[in-house]
């Protein structure tokens, strides 16, 4: 789960979530699912409908079958599967730059067809620095350092990145 | 005839009696850095009642526990309210008489919760903390906003001391920074402060948290420098209409 906006909310909720999955393994002797856990922070995100999480995220990770999700929210809650996002102060420059490189068709395609070119690891990850490194060039809260999770059949792993320190 | 509102409600000023809408007596900037042995912090003594200053003997650094310190800036009421709830806190955790003792993160982590809370019930605890503590061998340094803003680094800063003297720390720290090196870098950046806060006093406390236990040094002052030609004769050139 990656969160942007307000760090005390934005801990707050990642406890919060952390707490409930630990609950659930409790419960179930399983891990949550990622779409399971979607539904699980668009509802604690709704909670406070009237005195809301600043708190704009993004949550990644493997359904039952094994295959990769994104999904995309708003801070009360408002969510969708997407096959990539981005939120945040620097989104807006982002967001253009990933529907250009990414393919993304029209959504008024009737059958609906999948969102995303198939990007490999590799790929994905420069992709990822890329767009970090430009947004840093003109958005003044984007920059310092980038962490980026990888989460894969094989475990899930961590990468860092320098960015511009100004 | 005034609108009835219920018992708790946030709006009318019956409610705002009843809760923090501004700071009255302030404390500075607190500094701190991990070094050799644990952790060293630095405070002044000065408490101002707006540009006032009232008071000159405020030690804004308490320990408590048997490994923490706690250094605060901000509202000086409400850094004493938040000693009383540590105190509270500190006496639960021994009346467990179970050989278990709150360690400073775990400290940090309630007083997280407490500020974030009160900020979320619209009546903040307005202080900026720094914790401090070192429990079975490790070193902990952390920091609370008044809204909840908190994280954990190799040296923090609080008010003005986020502007002047975190670039310093950024640029001198390192690990394994003897005590009087640790003293020296603190110095650098309480000199800063003294010159260029407007509430800061020369009057100040270090502190030192080690494995041994917390030693709050007396009170000192810093030598200051004000042979700079331009503070010579000051009224020369200016021009008056009178």
């Amino acid at each position: 789960m990656a969160s942007s906006g307000f760090q005390a909310d934005v801990k707050a909720l990642q406890k919060h979530l952390a707490a409930r999955h630990l609950i659930y393994q409790h419960q179930h002797n399983k891990q949550m699912s990622c779409p399971a856990m979607a539904q699980l922070l668009s509802n604690t995100l709704y909670y406070k409908r009237f005195f809301p999480y600043y708190s704009f995220n993004v949550l990644g990770g493997l359904d039952n079958e094994g295959k990769g999700c994104v999904f995309t929210y708003d801070a009360v809650g408002s969510y969708e599967k997407v096959g990539y996002s981005s939120q945040g102060s620097g989104s807006t420059l982002i967001m253009p730059f990933l529907d250009n490189q990414l393919k993304s068709p029209s959504p008024l395609l009737l059958p609906a067809q999948d969102a995303v070119t198939p990007l490999a690891e590799a790929e994905a990850i420069d992709l990822v620095k890329t767009v970090f490194a430009s947004a840093s060039e003109r958005d003044i809260y984007t920059g310092d350092k980038l962490e980026i999770v990888v989460i894969n059949a094989d475990g899930i792993r961590r990468e860092y990145m320098d960015l511009r320190k100004d | 005839m005034a609108l009835k509102q219920p018992e708790n409600s946030l709006l009318g000023s019956e409610s705002d009696s009843q809760r923090t809408l501004y700071p009255y007596v302030t404390g500075t900037s607190v500094a701190a850095l991990k070094y050799k042995d644990g952790i060293l912090m630095a405070a002044d003594m000065g408490g101002s009642y707006g540009s006032t200053l009232r008071y000159k003997s405020v030690e804004r650094m308490k320990p408590f526990g048997k490994h923490s310190l706690l250094g605060a800036s901000g509202e000086i009421s409400d850094f004493q309210e938040i000693l009383h709830y540590l105190d509270e806190l500190i006496l639960y955790d021994n009346m467990w008489d179970d050989g278990n003792s709150l360690g400073p993160k775990e400290v940090h982590n309630y007083l997280t919760r407490v500020m974030y809370n009160r900020r979320n019930k619209f009546n903040p605890l307005w202080n900026s903390l720094v914790l401090g503590g070192v429990k079975n061998g490790n070193k902990y340094l952390g920091t609370v906003s008044m809204i909840g803003v908190n994280f954990e680094d190799n040296h923090v800063a609080t008010g003005f001391g986020n502007h002047l003297a975190r670039p310093i720390l950024r640029q001198e720290w390192h690990e394994n920074l003897s005590f009087e090196d640790g003293v020296k870098l603190l110095e650098k950046c309480m000199h800063v402060l003294l010159y260029r806060d407007r509430s800061a006093v020369n009057k100040l406390q270090i502190a030192k948290i080690t494995k041994e236990g917390v030693t709050i040094h007396q009170p000192y002052s810093l030598k200051t420098y004000w042979e700079v030609s331009a503070f010579e004769n000051p009224a020369q050139g200016a021009i008056g209409s009178w």
